[in-house]
């Protein structure tokens, strides 16, 4: 059979570098490219039709993302494995030192600087939490995860790092990571019930965060609420986000044309509210073009990871599209005025660093698994396979 | 590996592909969702952010539109916009405002007082709106500024627009002023120029009447703004209508003539076209610059103008009320005549004084004018012959036929703070002092002392209506009619007949002429010599204090040797030419002394210049008033003849001296003894 064949061919284990090249999904690569030069266009109307100071860094950064990317690809995935936990308590320990040591930005403790580059500990969490719990679930079975004892670790897993980021705090990042790690609890098995139990648990707990929350978060929730109660304070950004996207019609105001934004009336056009301008200057066509784009992503996504054969792969694979598109439905339905404000950046889009490398990264894992599809892990972990 | 192995495997994958199909799904119901969000607001509600997108970005800024000019009669300029230049500091150019101020302070002034206010300015606008430094800059001060650009960053010499009166003193009662609109006058206007900072009103005089006109109609802006404020730019400009160049009717060169002619004194001058309404000359003295006003008055020199006696800040032809004296003698007799009572006939011997109860009313003349008739009155002022037909006729006749003529409420002219005079009857007195009238008051009154006042205004206006064949001409000082913002030519009406006849106006006319023109009459040295420009006038000297017993025994006081307060208000009212009649005009100098010595000589140069000014005088008119002086004198021959005559008859038949006369019954008796 040619199945036996094939599993044959990976019992040798090593693939050379050339069939790993050969195995990447380029169309998918392409895919990714293709929204990021959309980013660039954006990013070059947001500059008024300049290049400088942002489309050209983006551009330095996706060059070195998709170096990063393709090293991520061609490491096996049988590594990657190995490493998770390792990756998640260096990420742990992060967080912690942000904590202590970190440094303010947008009035929140976030960064860490090393000197030579600003390390986010809540973006690589990101990533390992996704590793972490794939390599927790991978060599459980269907009875394992029916049993509530051993669901602990793992939400132990989930809970301190988002108490961390929640700390900072982050929101966002916070939604991201729960969201996230609920979707690959949901993906192993757990019974809808025990996410009711969980759910109902979480709303009790809601006037106690309350209590807990910093006055802006509580602000921005309120202010979320009725954004237009505001209209000249907190509740700016949205209304103006809206008027922009309103504005912008069908078919939009033209490339380089959006008013609010190049008039100032959009706040922060280049990052979070990226995808507002686009919309006011592509229109609504514009806007559900670059969603189905999205959604080809998200589907090339869920293509490349069930094709693995080994169980860390598929949830690595669908971990990390899951936040991709957490990504995209938190920063699109913020800037709708669908969920509060929370500084979730329009990913591959948005100008930034650290959110690019993020994703571009999580990109590499999936490449990876779908390179690496075939190796069939065992359930106690990967060492006893090699 | 183990078979259960694999199927424990097989039965995961069967787990994690159907979870991730409903996982795959949900996404795919969320992103759906965003699509219904996204053509909820892009589709369904884009009209109304779109109308908030353009109320975000596109601000509607008015034009000023340039202020009206106001013109004479001949196009010369009596108010216009100056280029006022001001320097002006954009704070985002400069890297130190206290730099550039000093860098500036070589050039022109800047002294600490304005630099706290500039600072304060600056810090409290957006930093690319420029902060006024100075306004009112010379051209040399503006050229030095221009040369020194380079070492000034952030200054900018900005161009506005400042109101300027050329004749400066000449016409300042008429032209008023502009001002910044007060809260009263921002409330009651919907006008949003107003709110424009530095815009100007009329607040006084023509600008004000005419303000609507003048100012014109905003334009509009609709510029492009970011965010800040800060202007991207013009979308759509409408220029709106510039304010309208007003006409008037005075001619500048006549006005600039009477002012110099009435020179020192505090006067009043008008003079009108008795035919059109026309107001050639408004003159008042002495005046002011109102350009002062612009710049800013010392307190010294608002204290000047306020407290001088002379009051320099009043319109004394329309606000300036005096005792017409003698000249109210016009509407004396037109009521006497008009009332049928009197005839022009009528003879009234002037002793001196006349007696009425237990009261003696004396004549100006000292000793009598002798017998007197209408004509004779007229031209020799013979108080006694008006106070025997006021007696007559009564005061109520006298006090209708004077507001008939315009005398005792405003003529209506084109121009704000005009009052009324006084014209006073039983039911006046009753209401203002509550008390009967006196047989004595109509005699006083009718010789225009006592409560009658009257502005120089009213009286040119009483002068042209006699001149014009009694009709109710009214006064203007605006050329055209002003409809909103624009200017309809002015049709001369058909004034409504004041229903006089013409004889009685002829018989007046007369007199008016005796009075300059015969020797004897009271301004017959102020006679115009070259005949086609001949006036016809009445003098009139109004008493401003009483005159004891005391004194009209020792003998009345001169007027110059009274102090100026206590000197008569001189008067004298005129048409001309007599051939043809056509300008009427009046003369009032407050404690001037004697009408026909003061007011008169000013009264004929004025008419002189009018005439000499206004060569097309002998065409047209009203052929009904053209007089012939010859037939008029041969006429006046007989009418002495026969005066003499019957003075003759008199002494004949009385004896030499005794007060008889034709009296009105048509009998020939002795005063105060008629039958009839
Ligand atoms: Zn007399
Ligand atoms: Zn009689």
């Amino acid at each position: 059979m040619s199945g036996d064949k094939l599993h044959f061919r990976f019992s040798r284990s090593e693939m050379s570098l050339r069939e790993k090249l050969w195995q990447i999904s380029w169309s998918y690569v392409a895919l990714i490219s293709l929204v990021c030069c959309i980013g660039f266009f954006t990013l070059y109307s947001a500059a008024n039709g300049s290049i400088d100071p942002w489309a050209d860094r983006q551009m330095m950064r996706f060059a070195v993302g998709m170096l990063v990317m393709l090293g991520v690809a061609l490491v096996d995935i049988r590594a990657w494995m190995r490493w998770s936990y390792g990756l998640y308590a260096m990420a742990l320990v992060l967080l912690v030192a942000v904590q202590l040591h970190g440094s303010v930005g947008m009035g929140a403790q976030r960064w860490i600087d090393l000197g030579f580059i600003q390390i986010q500990p809540s973006e690589i969490m990101k990533i390992a939490m996704v590793l972490a719990l794939a390599r927790y679930f991978h060599g459980a079975s269907y009875q394992d995860v029916g049993r509530p004892l051993f669901l602990l670790p793992p939400l132990a897993m989930v809970f301190l790092p988002v108490g961390l980021v929640l700390k900072q705090p982050d929101l966002g990042t916070a939604m991201m990571l729960t969201l996230a790690s609920g979707a690959m609890f949901f993906l192993v098995g757990v019974r809808l019930w025990k996410f009711a139990l969980l759910l109902a648990v979480g709303g009790g707990a809601i006037p106690v965060a309350w209590r807990f929350m910093r006055e802006y978060q509580r602000q921005r929730i309120l202010t979320f609420l009725n954004p237009e109660s505001d209209p000249l304070g907190a509740g700016y950004h949205i209304l103006q986000s809206k008027i922009a996207l309103g504005s912008g019609g069908l078919f939009g105001k033209g490339f380089m044309l959006g008013t609010q934004s190049h008039l100032n009336f959009l706040p922060e056009k280049q990052t979070d509210f990226i995808f507002t301008m686009l919309a006011e200057e592509w229109g609504m066509v514009g806007g559900v073009v670059l969603l189905a784009l999205y959604t080809l992503i998200l589907a090339y996504g869920y293509a490349l990871s069930l094709r693995s054969r080994n169980q860390f792969g598929r949830l690595v694979g669908l971990g990390l599209t899951t936040t991709f598109f957490l990504y995209v439905f938190i920063n699109i339905a913020m800037v709708m005025g669908l969920v509060p404000v929370v500084g979730v950046p329009l990913p591959l889009i948005s100008y930034g660093g650290t959110a690019m490398l993020t994703l571009l990264f999580g990109f590499g894992l999936i490449l990876s698994v779908h390179i690496h599809r075939d190796v069939i892990i065992g359930r106690r972990g990967a060492a006893e396979d090699i | 590996m183990t078979l259960g192995n694999n199927r424990e495997g097989t039965d995961r994958a069967k787990i994690i592909g159907r979870r991730a199909l409903l996982l795959g799904g949900g996404k795919l119901a969320l992103l759906t969702t965003l699509v219904g969000r996204m053509y909820y607001l892009q589709v369904v509600e884009a009209d109304k952010y779109a109308v908030l997108a353009d109320e975000n970005r596109i601000n509607l800024r008015l034009l000023p539109p340039p202020r009206g000019r106001i013109l004479d009669r001949n196009g010369v300029p009596m108010a216009i916009n100056q280029q006022n230049y001001r320097v002006l500091l954009v704070s985002e150019e400069t890297d130190d405002i206290n730099d550039t101020l000093d860098a500036l302070s070589h050039i022109i002034p800047v002294n600490e007082h304005d630099r706290a206010r500039i600072l304060r300015e600056a810090r409290r606008h957006r930093s690319f709106v420029p902060v006024t430094v100075r306004e009112n800059l010379s051209w040399e001060d503006v050229s030095r500024i221009e040369i020194n650009t380079p070492d000034l960053p952030g200054v900018e010499i900005d161009v506005g627009q400042s109101r300027y009166y050329p004749l400066e003193g000449l016409g300042a009662h008429l032209l008023g002023y502009v001002a910044t609109p007060s809260e009263a006058d921002l409330q009651n206007s919907s006008d949003p120029l107003l709110e424009l900072p530095g815009f100007r009103i009329g607040k006084a005089g023509i600008e004000k009447v005419y303000d609507i006109a003048l100012r014109g109609k905003g334009g509009t802006s609709q510029v492009e703004v970011n965010a800040v404020g800060r202007t991207i730019r013009e979308l759509k400009r409408d220029d709106g209508v510039p304010g309208l160049d007003l006409h008037l009717t005075i001619d500048v060169e006549l006005q600039q003539f009477a002012a110099q002619r009435l020179g020192e004194e505090s006067a009043a001058a008008v003079v009108l076209d008795i035919h059109t309404g026309d107001v050639l000359v408004m003159a008042s003295t002495p005046s002011f610059d109102p350009n002062a006003f612009n710049r800013g008055l010392s307190s010294e020199e608002w204290k000047e103008l306020i407290g001088n006696p002379r009051a320099p800040l009043t319109n004394k032809a329309i606000a300036g009320q005096y005792p017409p004296g003698s000249t109210f003698k016009l509407m004396t007799a037109l009521a006497a005549l008009e009332s049928g009572i009197v005839t022009p006939d009528m003879t009234v011997l002037c002793t001196g004084q006349m007696s009425l109860g237990n009261i003696i009313f004396h004549c100006w003349k000292k000793g009598g004018h002798g017998t007197m008739d209408m004509e004779n009155g007229l031209k020799n002022s013979c108080d006694v012959y008006f106070y025997e037909i006021a007696r007559r006729v009564g005061f109520e006749r006298i006090a209708e036929m004077a507001r008939r003529f315009g005398l005792g409420s405003v003529t209506g002219l084109d121009l704000p703070g005009e009052r009324s005079g006084t014209i006073p009857d039983k039911a006046w007195k009753r209401a203002t002092l509550d008390q009967p009238w006196h047989p004595g008051e109509t005699l006083i009154n009718s010789i225009g002392q006592g409560y009658v006042l009257a502005t120089p205004l009213q009286l040119a206006v009483m002068c042209a209506r006699v001149a014009n064949g009694g009709y109710a001409v009214t006064p203007h000082l605006a050329r055209d009619l002003v409809d909103g913002i624009h200017a309809v030519p002015r049709v001369t009406p058909d004034w409504p007949d004041l229903g006089l006849s013409r004889q009685n106006l002829d018989v007046v006319h007369r007199g008016m002429f005796a009075v300059v023109n015969e020797p004897g009459g009271t301004a017959y040295r102020e006679r115009i010599k070259d005949e086609s420009m001949a006036m016809a006038g009445k003098s009139g000297s109004a008493q401003v204090r009483r005159i004891s017993m005391r004194e009209r025994e020792t003998g009345v006081k001169k007027n110059d040797e009274l102090p100026w307060k206590e000197r008569d208000h001189a008067l004298f009212v005129a048409f001309a030419p007599v051939s043809n009649p056509r300008y009427a005009c009046c003369v009032t100098v407050e404690h001037g002394g004697g009408g026909s010595s003061v007011a008169a000589p000013m009264c004929r140069d004025i008419l002189i210049e009018v005439q000499k000014r206004d060569p097309q005088r002998a065409a047209g008119g009203d052929p009904a008033l053209k007089h012939d002086f010859e037939a008029w004198r041969q006429a006046r021959a007989e009418t002495e003849a026969g005066h003499q005559a019957l003075a003759r008859e008199v002494d004949r038949r009385f004896g030499p001296g005794t007060a008889a006369g034709i009296c009105g019954c048509g009998g020939l008796h002795v005063q105060g003894s008629c039958g009839a």
